[in-house]
């Protein structure tokens, strides 16, 4: 029987990988798509009814300003490098921050004749934004307190747990558990692991 | 608020609400499901993994949360 690399099996459940790249593609273009390409339903449903809805439930908690691209003196928005891990979803951030920046003069304020698109829909605050002054992130920290900062860490998360489904959708499982060895196809029918053994005791493979 | 003193809003630590803690929930949810899922592909394995890892997790955080309570007593 040839080996096929794409096809491994894991908990005794033979896995068709597919096209591994394009299946991490989707993963992260929209979470659960690629295993959902890759006909894995169960997992597919469950990581994109997880990661999105912690990523939405983040979004709504920050009032809908936790996700924005902007790279300026004063508000370097690295958790967006985060939450793009989610793909799709974070992409309208990039196209507010290409126009916001249009429309930032040299030396690095908002023009007046600035209007972000889609009713401001992740975009970035209008600058220039300077630590311990008034401006617009500070007001959107006033109004939604702790909000806004657990929204930043829930979209975050959200964005780095996808990237486990990545993994998975290109590789398979990350750890080979206990309670199942992966095999190459060609040994499937000499015998399995311990399907119903517990998880290992102490912390978890993370 | 009525309970214990280290449980009263005012002394809580870093005077946070309680209420604040329901923010955990939907994380320790989600990310035991993921965690458990990216390891596993049999859905009972899944559930017994994830189970492990909130269990793991809430432990670990328990036992900070109460080194940093004494922390504040002592001092």
């Amino acid at each position: 029987m040839p080996h096929d690399p794409n096809v491994i099996e894991v908990d005794e459940i033979r896995v068709d990988l597919r096209h591994r790249p394009l299946a991490a593609f989707l993963a992260w273009l929209l979470p659960g798509a690629g295993h959902l390409y890759q006909r894995r339903y169960a997992k597919g449903s469950l990581f994109m009814v997880c990661i999105l809805s912690t990523w939405m439930l983040g979004f709504a908690l920050g009032g809908g300003h936790v996700v924005y691209a902007s790279w300026q003196p004063g508000d370097k928005r690295w958790h967006y490098l985060l939450q793009a891990g989610v793909g799709a979803a974070a992409l309208p951030a990039l196209v507010q921050s290409n126009r916001m920046q249009k429309f930032t003069d040299q030396r690095g304020a908002t023009s007046p004749g600035y209007q972000p698109l889609w009713g401001g829909f992740m975009a970035p605050p209008h600058r220039p934004v300077i630590e311990d002054r008034t401006d617009e992130v500070s007001a959107w920290f006033a109004i939604h307190g702790a909000g806004y900062e657990m929204g930043t860490w829930y979209t975050m998360i959200a964005g780095l747990l996808n990237i486990l489904v990545i993994y998975d959708a290109y590789a398979g499982p990350l750890a080979v558990p206990i309670s199942g060895k992966r095999k190459d196809p060609e040994d499937a029918d000499k015998g399995g692991g311990d399907k119903d053994s517990e998880p290992p005791d102490g912390p978890p493979d993370q | 608020m009525s309970g214990p003193k280290w449980l009263n809003e005012e002394s809580f630590m870093l005077s946070i609400s309680p209420t604040y803690l329901l923010y955990y929930v939907p994380l320790i949810i989600t990310i035991s499901l993921v965690f458990g899922a990216t390891r596993h592909e049999d859905t009972s394995l899944i559930l017994k993994h994830s189970a492990h890892t909130a269990r793991w997790i809430t432990g670990f955080m328990g036992i900070i949360f109460a080194i940093l309570v004494v922390v504040e007593w002592l001092i």
